[in-house]
């Protein structure tokens, strides 16, 4: 039993963490906490139902279609809605954001009704056999595809040339493009890799949960906002620790028998740390200037 | 262009964009609150409809409306009450108790309504209720479950059954069934789930039956298996599950994965888990699952036979539940206000209200959820169903438990 | 046109416009005079309306819609105390609402059991009963201001999103205390999901209104003082602020408070509206739908909030027909307000009756500007 809630905060811990690394990545960069990241994952979940139970369409097409509109999705809101709001106030960005995620979540139910739909499968393996152990397949495909996920994000902050683009945005907008590096691009360049992770965070989820709601991007996008922030907003590594945290924190409290207050818990822990330390376990103080 | 419009180029632009929604809203607000169900004019009764049309409830709403709505529009081909067409209004009210009380005031100050089928939810028809009671306004509510519903005054009644009536069903059901220990898992936050959970706990326990776990998620979860991995390791004989057929969907789906193989009890909010819009699980993950309920589309009772087949005519869906209680929900109330009109007492006053209200009080009528009567109360005496699924998931009566 | 639109800018203090054109012989109006003036004004409503609702003109139905109507102007108008005038963005209004709401209810329910009190008196108003809702307001006030305290002085040490989201999991606590806070302390407190029930109607028409007339002057007054000229000034620049010798913390606690202390109030007169409490209704939706009103106001104005509060309440219920949209219209409408008008529709514009009259005394109107009034009326109007 102690294996088997392990298994399940890891799997919990890890779409959180994917959802969390779209979130540090973008407010990294132009310092926007996305609200709508969560309903990006919602529309995604809605593309694999239309691709497969509509359409009747094979899963990989579904997966490939699915991570697709969440890229353009992305890219496209922050055209639309954020860059002509570039250079206005943070207050500003914020609410538009919050905006957006109404809008998605409210169009998404006028599109599709309130009614969960259900996202069939996308493979017939559910369990494999482990050392004598039967697990649930979709968990442990969560927990490599995160793994494997984190690293190529990694990997293509650190070493490619966008990447160095992305950082050196993130430290300075104004001195980058004095730098001849073209803001905007590596800005959508940013919308379209953390939307692309919420597209497989998407699969994932559909592929565990089965049923998509307009309303599911809302819950697991404000958990997992509370991960990055816990893990130090605009670090990659935070996240992923941050994402984790909070997926063992909830099954923790749910396995001693207080299910009731694992909400309560989540956010307890999220203004413990803000208020002992504001910029999270990996964050960087930044310091600010009149 | 995006950051310099002034306050008085946009005011003109606003107020131009006012004044036209304001007018569309005129004539809007005038076609929508006109007649759905007949010609109007002098020689109708008007009856108020409401419920959540829109929002995270409108599937529940809209299933009680077209119900309510099919069974008005038969009685008016059949000729009405008394020989005048039924006129029903329909009001959203979004699932928000505010509105719902809105909605409410306008039916009875702005429309002049006899009767109300409504509200749906349980929150918004407490406010409703309280608010009904000045005005001994005769309301039926077809799917609000909560005991106190029906307690603020003698206007209020109900289609269905309430919360702690179908937990004591089921634990009855389970004390029948010889199982020796049950788990539960229930929705913290819905009044609904909580009550059943906590009417059939005390049940099964006078019964003798262990209640090995009670688990508890929130709303909007997805993720069970910590509470089900919780539950299985105290090896139950079943696990209640009252709660809506999304939900109950998955936590079925996630247990059967872990590889609990026993029995799920249900309550009617199971209905539509399977062979509606969606399947929300596996025909192969639904054995040994039962459910009590008021109605089902396997029921071949020659009335319910019948309301089946004329709703997918009308609609071309197959009736839910919620949809049978929204037909019934009319009919209870159509057989209090012919009632009245055979006492010949002039429309909305005083007397018409309170004859209606004993109409229905002392009626009963055989709808599509079985026959239903009122013993002094607003709850309703009548039958329930227990409801299983067959091998390709297509629900079966189990057995049905007379009132 | 082209050079009002250049001219427009931000002015120095927002609530309410400050004294221009400083000539010697401009007439103004001596300060008693001015309360004088509006207090009247505002007791002609509220008879005018309490006559109104008496003799039938108005129905039970519409009053209703109006009691809400006031009961939304409150709620924005405190939430725009924290987002217009100190320019944080919380996203827990709602929680503050429901700490009020169930502290004023529960404290009327229980007080009213204890001196037999009936549901009868609250309707017709006695003077114990009244005693009580007063009472029972300024106890949901004061259980909100607490909740403020509490999430205020942590949460304001951060700013912008961070203080955005802390509030937003404070006010997610809060619902989740109120639904499960009775298997705690072991008795029916708040009803848990089930709800809290048979809340005497108390709220009317005048009771309501009154209060929207007593936030609106406090809040006024208190942005006119010293005290609002900090809370303005940590707004538009916190580090000048604190440099200038204001204590920003103090001043960020008192706005959030005060915020906090009125939505309490606006909760109490919306539990006696309603008659019934769940925990639901006080969720991430309802905070959003009073910052609209905010932020579709104009963010620091008065005017724009009750405005804006005033047409979101009445256009819905004229509007049915198109209930369907409404949700999605909100969510364009704030996206298209933010990218056009990022100020909102007022800007920071208020209306003050005394300035209207002191024009007229002085015959400055917008038709005959000369060249010395010219200048000082663009100023105003920014």
């Amino acid at each position: 039993m102690f294996f088997t809630q392990v298994l399940n905060g890891l799997q919990l811990g890890s779409i959180y963490a994917l959802v969390a690394l779209g979130y540090t990545m973008v407010y990294g960069i132009i310092l926007l906490l996305n609200f709508a990241h969560g309903d990006i994952i919602m529309v995604g979940a809605y593309v694999s139902w239309l691709v497969m139970a509509q359409l009747g369409l094979p899963p990989v097409l579904a997966i490939i279609l699915s991570v697709a509109a969440c890229t353009l999705m992305g890219v496209l809101i922050d055209k639309v809605a954020y860059a002509p709001l570039r250079n206005a106030p943070r207050l500003s960005i914020l609410i538009t954001a919050i905006g957006v995620s109404y809008f998605l979540e409210n169009g998404a139910q006028l599109v599709f009704g309130a009614d969960a739909k259900v996202v069939p499968a996308y493979t017939e393996l559910t369990t494999v056999q482990l050392g004598g152990l039967s697990l649930s397949f979709p968990s442990i495909l969560t927990v490599l595809v995160t793994a494997v996920a984190t690293v190529a994000l990694t990997v293509v902050v650190q070493k490619t040339k966008l990447g160095k683009a992305m950082r050196a945005v993130s430290e300075d907008m104004g001195a980058a493009r004095l730098m001849g590096i073209n803001v905007n691009t590596t800005i959508s360049f940013t919308f379209a890799v953390g939307s692309a992770l919420a597209g497989i965070g998407a699969v994932l989820y559909a592929m565990a949960y089965t049923q998509a709601t307009p309303t599911m991007g809302m819950m697991l996008g404000t958990k997992a906002f509370v991960a990055a922030v816990l893990g130090g907003i605009g670090s990659i590594p935070g996240a992923v620790v941050g994402g984790l945290l909070v997926g063992f924190a909830e099954v923790f409290v749910t396995a001693i028998g207080l299910s009731v207050w694992k909400d309560a818990v989540v956010f307890l822990l999220l203004i413990i740390v803000l208020v002992v330390r504001p910029t999270g376990i990996f964050g960087r103080t930044m310091s600010e200037k009149v | 262009m995006f950051e310099n419009v002034s306050r008085r180029n946009f005011l003109q632009v606003s107020a131009a964009g006012v004044a036209i929604l304001g007018l569309a809203g005129c004539n809007g607000g005038g076609s929508e609150g006109g007649s759905e169900g007949g010609e109007g004019g002098s020689g109708s009764i008007k009856v108020g409809i409401m419920g959540p049309h829109t929002g995270d409830n409108s599937s529940y709403g809209l299933a009680c409306l077209n119900g309510a709505q099919l069974y008005f529009k038969q009685l008016n081909a059949d000729g009405g009450v008394n020989g005048k067409q039924i006129e029903a209004i329909v009001y959203d009210e979004k699932g928000d108790a505010t509105e719902a009380v809105n909605a409410y005031n306008r039916l009875v100050q702005e429309d002049g309504v006899t009767g109300i089928v409504g509200d749906v939810t349980t929150g918004p028809t407490i406010a409703v209720a309280q608010a009904s009671v000045a005005d001994n306004m005769p309301c039926v509510t077809p799917s609000a479950t909560a005991a106190d519903v029906v307690t603020y005054g003698s206007n209020y009644f109900r289609a269905c059954v309430t919360d702690p009536e179908q937990g004591r069903v089921m634990a009855n059901f389970a004390a029948e069934q010889g199982y020796k220990s049950v788990a539960t898992l229930y929705l913290n936050g819905s009044d609904y789930s909580e009550g059943v959970n906590d009417a059939f706990v005390e049940e099964a326990e006078a019964q003798g039956i262990t209640i090995t776990a009670q688990e508890s998620y929130s709303e909007g979860d997805v993720d069970f298996n910590t509470q089900l991995t919780n539950i299985i390791n105290t090896n139950p004989d079943a696990i209640l599950v009252p709660n809506y057929y999304q939900d109950d969907g998955m936590i079925v789906t996630q247990a059967r994965a872990q590889g609990y193989d026993k029995v799920f009890l249900g309550v009617d909010g199971w209905s539509g888990i399977y062979g509606g819009s969606e399947n929300y699980a596996d025909a192969a993950d639904l054995h040994d699952c039962y459910y009590c309920c008021a109605f089902s589309s396997s029921n071949d009772s020659e009335v319910a036979a019948q309301f089946i087949e004329d709703y997918e005519a009308e609609y071309g869906e197959t009736p839910t539940n919620f949809c049978a209680l929204g037909y019934d929900a009319a009919m209870v109330l159509a057989n209090g206000l012919a009632a009245a009109e055979e006492a010949g007492f002039g429309a909305g006053s005083e007397d018409y209200k309170q004859a209606v209200i004993d109409g229905i009080a002392g009626g009963t009528v055989e709808g599509v959820t079985g026959s239903i009567s009122y013993e002094g109360t607003g709850d309703p005496i009548k039958s329930s169903l227990i409801i299983t699924f067959a091998e390709d998931g297509t629900e079966e009566t189990f057995e049905v438990l007379e009132a | 046109m082209e050079e009002e639109v250049m001219t427009e800018k931000r002015p120095i203090i927002s609530a309410g416009g400050g004294p221009r054109l400083e000539g010697a012989d401009r007439k103004s109006l001596p300060m008693p005079a001015r309360y004088a003036i509006n207090a009247v004004v505002v007791l002609v409503l509220l008879v005018l309306g309490e006559l109104m609702i008496d003799g039938g003109v108005v129905n039970r139905y519409q009053s209703t819609v109006l009691e809400q109507v006031g009961i939304y102007i409150i709620l924005a108008v405190s939430l725009n105390i924290a987002t217009g005038y100190l320019g944080q963005l919380p996203l827990g209004h709602a929680g503050f609402m429901s700490m009020g709401a169930y502290g004023c209810s529960i404290f009327i329910i229980r007080m009213s059991e204890a001196l037999g009190v009936g549901a009868r008196d609250f309707v017709t108003g006695s003077p114990l009963a009244l005693a009580l809702v007063l009472g029972g307001l300024v106890v949901g006030g004061i259980c909100a201001a607490i909740a403020g305290i509490i999430i205020g002085i942590p949460a304001l040490r951060l700013k912008g999103d961070y203080l955005a989201i802390i509030t937003l999991a404070f006010a997610e606590i809060i619902r989740v205390v109120m639904l499960n806070i009775d298997d705690v302390v072991g008795f029916d407190l708040t009803g848990g999901a089930a709800g809290l029930t048979g809340i005497p109607g108390y709220s009317s028409f005048l009771l309501v209104f009154g209060c929207v007339a007593v936030v609106c002057f406090l809040t006024h007054t208190m942005m006119k003082s010293r005290h609002g000229r900090a809370i303005l000034a940590i707004r538009d620049n916190e580090i000048a602020a604190e440099a200038s010798g204001v204590n920003t913390t103090y001043y960020k606690t008192l706005a959030f408070v005060v915020s906090a202390f009125f939505a309490g109030v606006a909760g109490g007169l919306y539990a006696g509206c309603v008659g019934v409490l769940q925990p639901a209704v006080f969720g991430f939706m309802k905070s959003i739908e009073i910052l609209v009103m905010v932020v579709l106001g104009g963010m620091g104005s008065m005017l724009g909030s009750a405005l804006s509060a005033t047409v979101l309440t009445i256009l819905p219920e004229a509007l049915r027909a198109f209930s369907e949209y409404r949700m999605i219209a909100y969510a364009i409408v704030l996206i298209l307000v933010m990218i056009f008008r990022p100020q909102g529709l007022l800007g920071s514009y208020d209306f003050s009756l005394s300035r209207i009259i002191e024009r007229v005394m002085n015959r400055d109107f917008p038709w005959s500007r000369s060249k010395g009034t010219a200048e000082g009326k663009e100023a105003a109007d920014a």
